[in-house]
């Protein structure tokens, strides 16, 4: 059943991230192009995203437990560290560069775009040389 | 503008879903990163989100072909190199635009503000080297 429930999220966020504009580049790149002509919708889909999120998080942590699990998995940490600021340093270079984050990357892979799949094969080489090298990065 | 809204709205009920049922940050990154390297309790429902992303995508493909429309002076090298730093920075940051940027934010934790704050600061930036070199979008 959790499972099921994954599915029918991640169909839910696609349609979301499609409806949005957010799997065109030129839009996300839009957004981030302050200097020249500035497409608001990425903040309309934080907004209308985190207006949400926000109210309805309040709501379901009233509960002891989700309902398909014993707990909670909420991250815990509270420290700013160097890792965070510097590994949201060098995604946010990527994802100016060209306007692909790891969600809409993802959506936008069935649509056979040549530099799209060349992105994400290129994002899960980087996840796999962090993860090889996690140990010696986190200590 | 209010088709933003109305995507981020489904992004919302998505994620929150998600918590209800799960007990689970929408972690787009994250899930991705646990698949690579996987503990086997911990793999299914990842690969589910996955595959749950793909079929809207398709869906989209089918209904709305426009939205995948990338207009970009951008090259292959330039998509592989951002890959690159996107996939190694998202996972030393612990999250990207949906775990820090949506679910971070609405439970109002600093980690994640501060991570949004600093990813949309160097996307600017970012943007702004990529247009002075190249004199395009």
């Amino acid at each position: 059943m959790k499972n099921i429930i994954s599915l029918v999220v991640g169909f839910i966020f696609a349609i979301g991230l499609g409806i949005s504009g957010m799997t065109q580049v030129h839009v996300v790149r839009g957004f981030l192009d302050v200097t020249g002509d500035w497409n608001m919708n990425l903040i309309g889909v934080m907004a209308g995203a985190i207006g949400v999120h926000a109210l309805l998080f309040l709501m379901i942590k009233r509960r002891s437990s989700p309902l398909l699990d014993s707990k909670f998995h909420l991250p815990t940490r509270k420290d700013i560290d160097g890792k965070l600021l510097l590994g949201a340093a060098l995604f946010g270079i990527g994802w100016g560069w060209v306007g692909i984050c790891p969600g809409p990357g993802i959506v936008a892979s069935v649509s056979g775009n040549h530099n799209v799949l060349i992105f994400i094969a290129s994002m899960l080489i980087g996840m796999f040389i962090f993860k090889s090298f996690e140990s010696k990065i986190k200590s | 503008m209010i088709q933003a809204l109305i995507g981020g709205a489904l992004i919302g009920i998505a994620v929150s879903l998600m918590m209800l049922f799960n007990g689970r940050v929408t972690g787009i990154s994250g899930i991705l990163g646990g698949i690579i390297k996987p503990s086997k309790s911990d793999l299914d429902w990842r690969v589910f989100f996955i595959v749950g992303l793909l079929l809207g995508g398709f869906v989209l493909k089918f209904l709305t072909p426009e939205a995948f429309i990338q207009n970009s002076s951008a090259e292959w090298f330039d998509y592989a190199v951002a890959g690159l730093f996107v996939g190694f920075g998202t996972l030393l940051g612990n999250g990207c635009t949906s775990g820090h940027g949506v679910c971070g934010i609405s439970r109002l934790s600093l980690r994640s503000i501060l991570a949004t704050i600093t990813f949309i600061s160097f996307g600017v930036l970012s943007l702004l080297v990529f247009k002075f070199i190249k004199g395009s979008l």
